[in-house]
C-alpha cells in the first residue's frame, strides 16, 4: 500500500538518514474537521464571553457569565426554601419532630449541614474519635433533649469567641500537684471500678477516698456525671478519651480541655435547628 | 590553558558553595550547596591530575558524538524506573494511607512524595529521553556531529545535577508550591543556564547540518527546547528571601499568578510531553517501520497550529475559578480547536506504518509505537473534551484529571521512549537487535495492561467521585460528605495501585533487556560514521 501511496502521491524528494516523506495530501475529513471547530470557536466567542478589549471583554450576545448563573442559583433555591426556613426556624423546637414534613426537611438539611460542618470532627457517620464524642449513643455530655443539642451547636464548647458557650474545667490534678502520685494511681483504679472492671481492692478502696474528695463534686458521688458541668458520666463503660490505665492516669494528671466552636456565627438558625434535629434523631436523643 | 581558567571556575565555585552551606538558612539549601560543593570540589581534583596530560586531538568531525546519547538512554531507564516506583508507593499510599509511615514523616510522606514523583517522571525520565533522542536525531537527521564539544556532555550532567538538587529539596520540604514548577530559585536559575545551553547544541547542529533543509522531528524539537525555555523563565519570575536561602516570593500574586501558573503548566504538557515527544515520533517511527512519513503537508500544517495554538490553551485549568468568564472561554474555544492540529501528529504516525502493517505481528517494538500513538490520540481528544465547561464542571479536581494524565504519559511518552530505547541501544552498542523480542512483547503487554487498569479505575472513581459531591436530595441538600467520596474510592485506588505496579514490572523487565542486548548481544561493525549529505 504504501508503494501506492507512493505511486500516487510521490515524495517531496528529500532524505533524512534514509526517511523520506509522501507528498500526500491533506485528509478530508481531518481538514472539514478542523474547519468546523474553527467555525465553532468563533460562533462560540461571540455568543460567549470572550476577547479581551481596553477596558473589559466582549459580554457575548447571550449575555451569560458563571458567577452569573452561581448567583442565580443560589438565589433559586433560597426562594424555593424560604417558607420552610421560616417555619423551621420559628416553630417551637420540641414540636419539630412531631411535624412529618417539617422533621423530613430538617433532617435532610441538617444531614448537609453536619457532613459539612461537623463530620470533620465527629466522623461523616457521627460516630465520633478520639476526643470527639460519639452522637449517636445516649451517653451526653452537656443534655440530649433537642433545646440542649441546640444550645451546645449554637454557642459550642469551651471556646473563646461566644460569651454564651459551654464551660467548664478540670483540674490537672497531677500537672498543678493537687494530688500525689500514689492517690492518682488509686483513683484511677476506683473510676476503673465504677464501670465493672475488676481492680486491687486495696487501691480501689482508697480511690474511693480520694474521689470523694476531690471529684465528686462535679463526677457526683456514685459517679454518674453531671450534664450542667459537662462532667461525663464514669459508670457507663463510654470513654470520649479512652478508658483504659494509662489514658485514664493522662487524664487526671492533666485534665482534659475539648473544644467545640460556636455555629451561631455562621450558621443561620434555620440551618443550626436542623442540625440539631439531624443528631437528635441519630439514635440517643431524648 | 583552558585547564587553568576550568581550574579557577571550579575553585571559585568549590569555595562560594561551601559559603553557601555554612550560612544556610534551612536544610534544603545546605543539602544542596553541599552537593554543588562537592560536585564542583570532585570536577576540580579530576581537572587537576589530568592538566598538563598530553590532548587527545584525534579529528571526531567525522563521526556522530553518541556517548553523551548513551550516557542520555542510560539515565533515560534508571530515572524511569524510579519516577514509576515513587509513583507505585504514593498511589499505594492514597490506598493504604498507613504507609505513610511514622518514621518517614516530614520526608516520605505523600505530600513531599508526590512532586518527587511528577517531576522525576516528567523531568528525569521524559527530559532525559527528550535530550539523548533529541542530540541522536539531530545528528543523523543534520548529518552534522552535534554543535558544541562538550558541551553536551555539560547539558547531560547539568541536567542530571538539576534533577538531584530539585528531588532533594522537595523530601527535604522546599518548593515553591508551582505544580510542576515546584524548585526554588536557585534549581531554577541553574536550569535556566543548562536549558540555554541545550539549545546552543541543538540550534548548533542545526545550522551546521549538511542536509538541505530541516527535518520535521527537529522542527519539534526545536519548538519544545524554546518554549520551555519561556515558559520556564516566566513562571519562575521570583525574588528570593535571602542569596543563602531558598524561601523566594512570586513576582505574580492571586489570579494572575495562577494564569501564569497554568500557562506554563498547560505547556509544559503541549511543548514538554507534545511536541518534544512527537519529534521522537516522527524519527523513529518511520526508521523502525522503514517506510516514508505520510504525508508532509500534513506534518507542517499541523505543527504550525499545533504551536500557535497550544500556547492559548492554559486558562481551561482555571474553569469557575477567579479567572475572568472571557479567559476562561478563550481557553476553552483554542482547547477545541487544537483537537485535529493534535491529531494531525497520531495520522502522521499511524499512516506512515501503511505498507508495513504486518510487522505490528512480527515486531513487538513497532506494536509499542503504534499504542503510544493510539494513547497520544485518545488524550488528545479527552483533553478538548475536558476542557468544555460543562464536562469540567465535573470532572475538575477529581481522580478523571489524574486518569487523563496518566494514558498520556504512560501511554503515550512512556510507550513511545521505551520503543525508541528499544531502538537506540542495538544502534548506539552496535549490536544487531535487542537481547530477546520476546522480553519486548511481555514488557508491551505488561505496560498495556497496566494503563488500562489505571485509565479505568481513574474514570470510575473521577466520574463518580464527581457525581458524588454534586449529588443532591429532594430538598436540594448534600447527600454526601467528602470523607464519604474518598472512602468510596477505595478499591478502584488498588486497582490503580495494580496497573502502576505491572507498569514498573515491564519496565524493569525493559531493563534487564536492554541491559542483556549490550552483555549478550554480538558486536556488529559501528554505524556510528557520518553519511554524507546527497
Amino acid at each position: 500500500m504504501s508503494n501506492d501511496l507512493k505511486d500516487k502521491h510521490g515524495t517531496t524528494g528529500h532524505e533524512w538518514d534514509g526517511i523520506e516523506e509522501l507528498n500526500t495530501p491533506l485528509p478530508r475529513w481531518w481538514l472539514w474537521t478542523l474547519y468546523a471547530c474553527i467555525v465553532w470557536a468563533v460562533i462560540y466567542s461571540i455568543a460567549y464571553p470572550a476577547w479581551p478589549m481596553i477596558k473589559s471583554a466582549t459580554p457575548g450576545f447571550l449575555g451569560y457569565s458563571t458567577r452569573a448563573e452561581v448567583a442565580a442559583d443560589i438565589a433559586a433555591v433560597e426562594t424555593s426554601q424560604a417558607g420552610i426556613n421560616q417555619q423551621l426556624a420559628s416553630a417551637e423546637l420540641t414540636e419539630i419532630a412531631a411535624d412529618g414534613d417539617l422533621n423530613g426537611y430538617a433532617v435532610s438539611q441538617g444531614g448537609a449541614v453536619f457532613r459539612t460542618w461537623c463530620a470533620q470532627c465527629h466522623g461523616s457517620g457521627a460516630a465520633g474519635a478520639k476526643g470527639y464524642p460519639n452522637l449517636l449513643d445516649d451517653d451526653w455530655l452537656w443534655g440530649g433533649d433537642i433545646e440542649a443539642i441546640h444550645t451546645t451547636v449554637s454557642h459550642g464548647i469551651r471556646n473563646t469567641e461566644d460569651d454564651d458557650a459551654r464551660y467548664s474545667e478540670m483540674p490537672a490534678f497531677g500537672r498543678d500537684e493537687l494530688l500525689e502520685e500514689e492517690q492518682i494511681d488509686q483513683v484511677v483504679n476506683f473510676v476503673m471500678s465504677l464501670s465493672g472492671t475488676p481492680q486491687d481492692a486495696g487501691k480501689v478502696e482508697a480511690g474511693a477516698l480520694v474521689f470523694e474528695e476531690n471529684c465528686a463534686a462535679c463526677h457526683t458521688e456514685d459517679g454518674t456525671g453531671d450534664r450542667e458541668q459537662g462532667a461525663p458520666n464514669l459508670t457507663d463503660a463510654i470513654w470520649l478519651y479512652g478508658g483504659d490505665y494509662a489514658t485514664l492516669k493522662e487524664t487526671v494528671t492533666n485534665a482534659r480541655f475539648g473544644v467545640m466552636p460556636a455555629w451561631a456565627g455562621r450558621l443561620n438558625e434555620a440551618q443550626i435547628r436542623a442540625v440539631a434535629v439531624y443528631v437528635h434523631q441519630l439514635g440517643g436523643g431524648e | 590553558m583552558t585547564n587553568y581558567i576550568k581550574l579557577i571556575v571550579l575553585g571559585v565555585i568549590t569555595v562560594c558553595a561551601a559559603i553557601a552551606a555554612s550560612y544556610a538558612r534551612d536544610l534544603a539549601y545546605m543539602v544542596n550547596a553541599l552537593v554543588v560543593m562537592v560536585t564542583a570540589g570532585g570536577m576540580f581534583l579530576w581537572t587537576l591530575r589530568r592538566t598538563d596530560e598530553p590532548v587527545n586531538t584525534a579529528d571526531l568531525s567525522g563521526e556522530y558524538m553518541d556517548g553523551v546519547v548513551r550516557a542520555g538512554v542510560i539515565a533515560t531507564a534508571l530515572w524511569g524506573v524510579v519516577g514509576f516506583l515513587v509513583g507505585v508507593s504514593i498511589a499505594f499510599q492514597l490506598a493504604f494511607p498507613v504507609l505513610n509511615f511514622e518514621w518517614g514523616e516530614g520526608y516520605l510522606n505523600f505530600g513531599r512524595l508526590r512532586p518527587l514523583h511528577t517531576s522525576a517522571v516528567i523531568f528525569a525520565f521524559g527530559g532525559n529521553a527528550l535530550i539523548c533522542t533529541s542530540f541522536y536525531v539531530v545528528q543523523r537527521t543534520s548529518a552534522a556531529r552535534l554543535w558544541g564539544g562538550n558541551l553536551g556532555w555539560f547539558v547531560f550532567w547539568g541536567y542530571q545535577l538539576f534533577i538531584v538538587m530539585a528531588a532533594l529539596s522537595y523530601v527535604l520540604g522546599s518548593s515553591q508550591s508551582k505544580e510542576y514548577a515546584e524548585p526554588e530559585w536557585y534549581i531554577d536559575l541553574w536550569l535556566t543556564v543548562v536549558w540555554l545551553a541545550y539549545l546552543a547544541v541543538f540550534l548548533g547542529t542545526i545550522i551546521k547540518r549538511k542536509e538541505p533543509h530541516i527535518y520535521v522531528a527537529n522542527w519539534f524539537y526545536l519548538s519544545f527546547i524554546v518554549t520551555v525555555a519561556m515558559l520556564h523563565v516566566v513562571n519562575n519570575l521570583s525574588i528570593p528571601v535571602s542569596i543563602f536561602g531558598s524561601k523566594s516570593v512570586q513576582v505574580f500574586s492571586g489570579v494572575q499568578d495562577a494564569m501564569t501558573q497554568w500557562w506554563y503548566g498547560h505547556n509544559a504538557v503541549g511543548f514538554f510531553l507534545t511536541a518534544g515527544f512527537l519529534g521522537m515520533m516522527y524519527y523513529f517511527v518511520p526508521k523502525r517501520a522503514e517506510r516514508p512519513v505520510y504525508s508532509y503537508k500534513l506534518s507542517i500544517i499541523h505543527f504550525w497550529a499545533l504551536i500557535f495554538l497550544y500556547i492559548w490553551a492554559g486558562p481551561h485549568h482555571l474553569h469557575y475559578t477567579a479567572l475572568p468568564d472571557w479567559a476562561s472561554t478563550l481557553g476553552m474555544v483554542f482547547s477545541i480547536v487544537l483537537w485535529m492540529p493534535s491529531w494531525g501528529g497520531m495520522i502522521n504516525g499511524l499512516m506512515t506504518l501503511s505498507g508495513a502493517w504486518d510487522k505490528l505481528r512480527t515486531d513487538p517494538v513497532i506494536r509499542m509505537m503504534v499504542i503510544a500513538i493510539g494513547f497520544y490520540g485518545m488524550s488528545t481528544f479527552e483533553g478538548p473534551m475536558m476542557s468544555i465547561r460543562a464536562v469540567n464542571s465535573l470532572s475538575h479536581y477529581t481522580d478523571w484529571t489524574i486518569g487523563h494524565v496518566h494514558s498520556g504519559a504512560l501511554g503515550w511518552n512512556g510507550m513511545i521512549t521505551f520503543g525508541a530505547l528499544y531502538f537506540l541501544v542495538p544502534k548506539l552498542w552496535n549490536r544487531k537487535e535487542v537481547y530477546s523480542l520476546s522480553m519486548v512483547s511481555w514488557h508491551f503487554w505488561l505496560a498495556t495492561i497496566g494503563i488500562v487498569l489505571y485509565a479505568a479505575s481513574m474514570w470510575v472513581t473521577g466520574i463518580m467521585e464527581g457525581l458524588m459531591w454534586r449529588e443532591v436530595d429532594a430538598n436540594g441538600f448534600l447527600v454526601n460528605s467528602f470523607a464519604d467520596t474518598v472512602a468510596a474510592k477505595f478499591p478502584m485506588y488498588v486497582v490503580r495501585g495494580i496497573g502502576g505496579t505491572l507498569y514498573i514490572t515491564g519496565a524493569i523487565i525493559m531493563c534487564v533487556n536492554l541491559w542483556l542486548t549490550v552483555k549478550r548481544q554480538p558486536a556488529i561493525a559501528s554505524t556510528n560514521n557520518l553519511v554524507p549529505a546527497e
